[in-house]
């Protein structure tokens, strides 16, 4: 009998089929470019719903030619209904917080480089890591074949809050099948991330080469570590909550439909369900998501910044702590997204204290990028522009979220644009920028071609201005009392507002377009983009520069690697070059060892 | 087929580089001394199954927190007595627990020693399978005799919660008959590692565990 427990993992060949090269494949780098292009479909999918709400938003009876090929019901005579107005915002919601925001920093980058990063062959479940691409594609195909049945998709809201969610079709368009079509896509979403967290934790704990201790992985390795055990506790909890909402609607259950609930001058049959209920299984995921969504995006832009500043962060350790920390304090702070719901006042400072606190490991992390950056030589690159411009959009979304944190603040501004301006800007453009920083970064590593930098900088610039002008208007909005979710406004007090709205809508659009920048770069560097003039074209210090471009199948070819130094030896004295590689056994003095 | 066990244990004294030997505080000195280095690193399966229990204690974690609330919520909560069955299969998943361990001891000498064992060890294995799949049928009998009664999902929100967990927990059971049915095969082949072995007993453990404890939950909240 074999005892075959000395090898840890056995690795799977190189594929030979086209079929297990590219499509089910078990090769973390075509897994990761697999969730990227999700992510890109996802991405072109939401900005083309938003679009269409901002043009609706902007004027209210406007024809949208073609508009009736997506719904008939929904766009009579190519006009939005207000009901599908809802439902369009419902999907943008989802494929952008879930299929893009989730699937591209976390499990499209980290896919890539985590095992390359900690000097690993591939990951130590190469075939759950396969189905965690194939079910989150598949999760993707139910959400949004919503759009196709036959009263569409759910008109509740990202949130999908009870009991509007598990009343069924008698709570409009959409709550019946689109409603049950969302709940299972996102049931299934879930365990694709499950099996995908499995396997980050695995790798990083685990299969770390020669050497590689925990704080020798880069900062990206650690946002993706980090994110990974949030997103196994997170969806581990929204799945339980679909499944038990898929079943108010197909089996009759009441878990979260009230007794006497009236819609249409009918009584529900359902009886006793909590609406509450729904909200603490569905925040206790929501919160930490936004950290799903941003840490990720943090370390990326952290690895992107040393390498272009050519000096590490102020303190490694404490910039990792600050993203443990707001992992650990992200469950703790879930609350604050029900100050309205009717909770105890005592609960709601329960909550807001620790959403108070959560801003301080926030503010250490942005004090020490910034204070790593002052005086710096920073290297002005595409990625690099767009890791500044997510340390402002961070900063702008983060600021007003010390006002939501308070509930005697948030009682005005719940459910208003300013929430919408604060979460896009902090969760959503940064994340967004976080994406393209790792882009041009990584891109000469995952195809052996170059960006075109001028295009790249082009983007910035305009999707940087685009951005403010799209969602820092809303801040003022959301002051004025202009409410959110709403289609139309009609009210005294709102009409005076719609030619702010009229102008988010054209820069949402010349934004959108602006991105087609992007799309162009990525497709015509891809297959005609200058070459990589090495493996190393950032003079960057981590294992993914010490390989081959592109990698091999087992990453590192026949020799695998050893670590001796710290991720970020840039400027060292005395050093050959300025930088010395992780892989470099060139002594240098490292104050971090010497402890 | 009956499995012998004869070959003597494979130790690899050098593992293949790049696979776990990072350890938790394992620097290698610049000038690359590697005799320094010690690897304390567990195996991959070791903590990925940890990994796992830790997502499936989450959702019945959700589970248990919203029976808790909804029952504390509810007025129309109707309390009933759990099917007697689910005693008897308490005994049979902690009786598959003991033939498990039973059989991974067995195993483990059989790969410390690299000698046949008298008796075959995967028989310890195939009586672990069958009582999982007794378990199995057990609760399947359970649900039968609520729906006979005339209680199903949605007759009340105690039976849906009564449903959910209990097809939940067999679930995962199923997920840890696979588990034994891939043990039993490499074992066959003589391609078991150790280290998937002692995953699968933990899961199966947990499982049993988890039972305990939602049989717990339901005689106590039902």
């Amino acid at each position: 009998m074999h005892d075959m427990s000395q090898q840890h993992a056995v690795h799977h060949g190189a594929p030979t089929s086209f079929i297990s090269k590219h499509v089910f494949s078990l090769d973390h780098k075509v897994i990761g470019k697999q969730y990227y292009a999700l992510a890109l479909l996802a991405a072109v999918t939401g900005m083309f719903l938003s679009w269409l709400m901002r043009l609706h938003l902007g004027w209210g009876s406007l024809a949208i030619p073609g508009l009736h090929l997506l719904s008939k019901t929904g766009a009579p005579g190519d006009v939005m209904t207000p009901e599908y107005y809802l439902q369009l915002m419902t999907m943008h919601g989802t494929i952008m917080v879930f299929f893009v925001l989730t699937t591209a920093p976390f499990a499209a980058f980290g896919n890539f480089f985590l095992p390359i990063q900690t000097g690993a062959e591939d990951m130590p479940f190469p075939h759950f890591n396969m189905m965690s691409f194939w079910v989150t594609f598949v999760a993707f195909v139910v959400a949004v074949s919503s759009f196709f049945v036959s009263d569409g998709p759910t008109l509740g809201g990202w949130t999908q809050y009870a009991p509007l969610n598990a009343v069924g079709p008698a709570g409009g368009p959409g709550q019946g099948w689109g409603v049950v079509l969302w709940m299972a896509g996102i049931a299934i979403f879930c365990i694709g991330q499950l099996l995908g967290s499995l396997n980050f934790i695995t790798t990083t704990l685990d299969m770390r080469c020669k050497g590689m201790s925990l704080m020798r992985l880069p900062l990206s390795a650690w946002g993706w570590f980090i994110t990974s055990i949030m997103g196994l506790t997170a969806f581990a909890v929204l799945m339980p909550a679909c499944i038990l909402c898929i079943l108010d609607h197909v089996a009759g259950t009441s878990f979260f439909v009230p007794s006497n609930t009236v819609i249409n001058d009918q009584i529900l049959p359902h009886s006793g369900g909590s609406t509450l209920l729904w909200q603490h299984l569905f925040w206790f995921f929501g919160h930490p998501e936004v950290y799903i969504a941003i840490v990720p995006g943090m370390g990326i832009v952290s690895h992107v910044l040393i390498t272009n500043m050519r000096r590490p962060m102020l303190s490694h350790r404490v910039l990792i702590y600050s993203m443990g920390a707001l992992a650990v304090l992200s469950y703790m702070v879930y609350g604050h997204h029900m100050f309205v719901s009717g909770m105890n006042p005592k609960s709601a400072i329960a909550f807001s204290f620790p959403t108070l606190v959560i801003t301080i490991p926030s503010t250490i992390v942005v004090l020490i990028w910034l204070g790593s950056l002052y005086g710096s030589k920073l290297r002005i690159n595409s990625a690099s522009l767009f890791a500044l411009g997510f340390i402002s959009m961070f900063i702008s979304g983060g600021v007003s979220g010390f006002f939501l944190a308070q509930p005697s603040i948030d009682i005005m501004l719940h459910a208003t644009y300013f929430v919408v301006g604060h979460f896009h800007l902090v969760m959503g453009v940064a994340a967004m920028f976080g994406i393209f920083a790792g882009t041009y970064f990584w891109f000469p590593k995952m195809t052996g071609r170059m960006m075109n930098e001028t295009l790249g900088k082009a983007h910035f610039w305009l999707s940087f201005i685009g951005a403010y002008c799209i969602f820092m208007p809303f801040h003022y909005l959301g002051i004025a009392g202009n409410v959110r979710r709403y289609q139309a406004f009609t009210d005294d007090y709102l009409v005076p507002l719609i030619p702010i709205h009229k102008f988010i809508t054209v820069a949402a659009i010349f934004t959108g377009i602006v991105q087609l920048i992007f799309v162009y770069n990525l497709i015509y560097s891809r297959f005609a983009g200058e070459r990589a003039p090495n493996d190393n074209p950032w003079e960057g210090t981590s294992l993914e520069w010490s390989t081959a471009t592109p990698p091999p199948h087992n990453n590192f070819g026949d020799k695998m690697p050893v670590v001796y130094h710290d991720p970020y030896q840039y400027s060292v004295e005395g050093a050959q070059k300025d930088y010395i590689m992780q892989t470099s056994t060139e002594t240098a003095h490292s104050p971090d060892e010497e402890k | 087929m009956a499995t012998t066990v004869h070959e003597p244990p494979q130790v690899e004294l050098e593992r293949r580089p790049g696979q776990g030997k990072g350890g938790w505080r394992n620097l290698v000195p610049a000038g690359g001394d590697l005799r320094r280095v010690k690897d304390s690193s567990p195996a991959p399966a070791s903590t990925g199954i940890w990994v796992g229990i830790a997502a499936i204690t989450m959702t019945f974690a959700a589970f248990t927190s919203a029976l808790v609330v909804r029952q504390g919520n509810a007025r129309d909560w109707h309390h009933f007595s759990v099917p007697p069955v689910l005693y008897l299969n308490t005994l049979i998943i902690i009786l598959s627990s003991l033939t498990l361990s039973l059989g991974q001891r067995r195993i483990s000498q059989a790969m410390r020693s690299g000698k046949a064992q008298a008796g075959n060890p995967a028989n310890w294995l195939y009586g672990t399978l069958a009582l999982g799949l007794l378990f199995v049928a057990g609760q399947t009998y359970a649900w039968l005799e609520l729906k006979a009664q005339g209680f199903g999902l949605a007759s009340n929100v105690s039976y849906a919660f009564f449903y959910v967990l209990t097809v939940a927990h067999a679930l995962h059971v199923f997920g840890g008959l696979g588990g034994l049915v891939r043990v039993i095969a490499k074992l066959r082949n003589s391609t078991l590692r150790r280290s998937t072995l002692d995953a699968t007993v933990v899961y199966w453990h947990f499982m049993g565990a988890l039972w305990i404890y939602l049989l717990f939950l339901l005689w106590m909240k039902l």
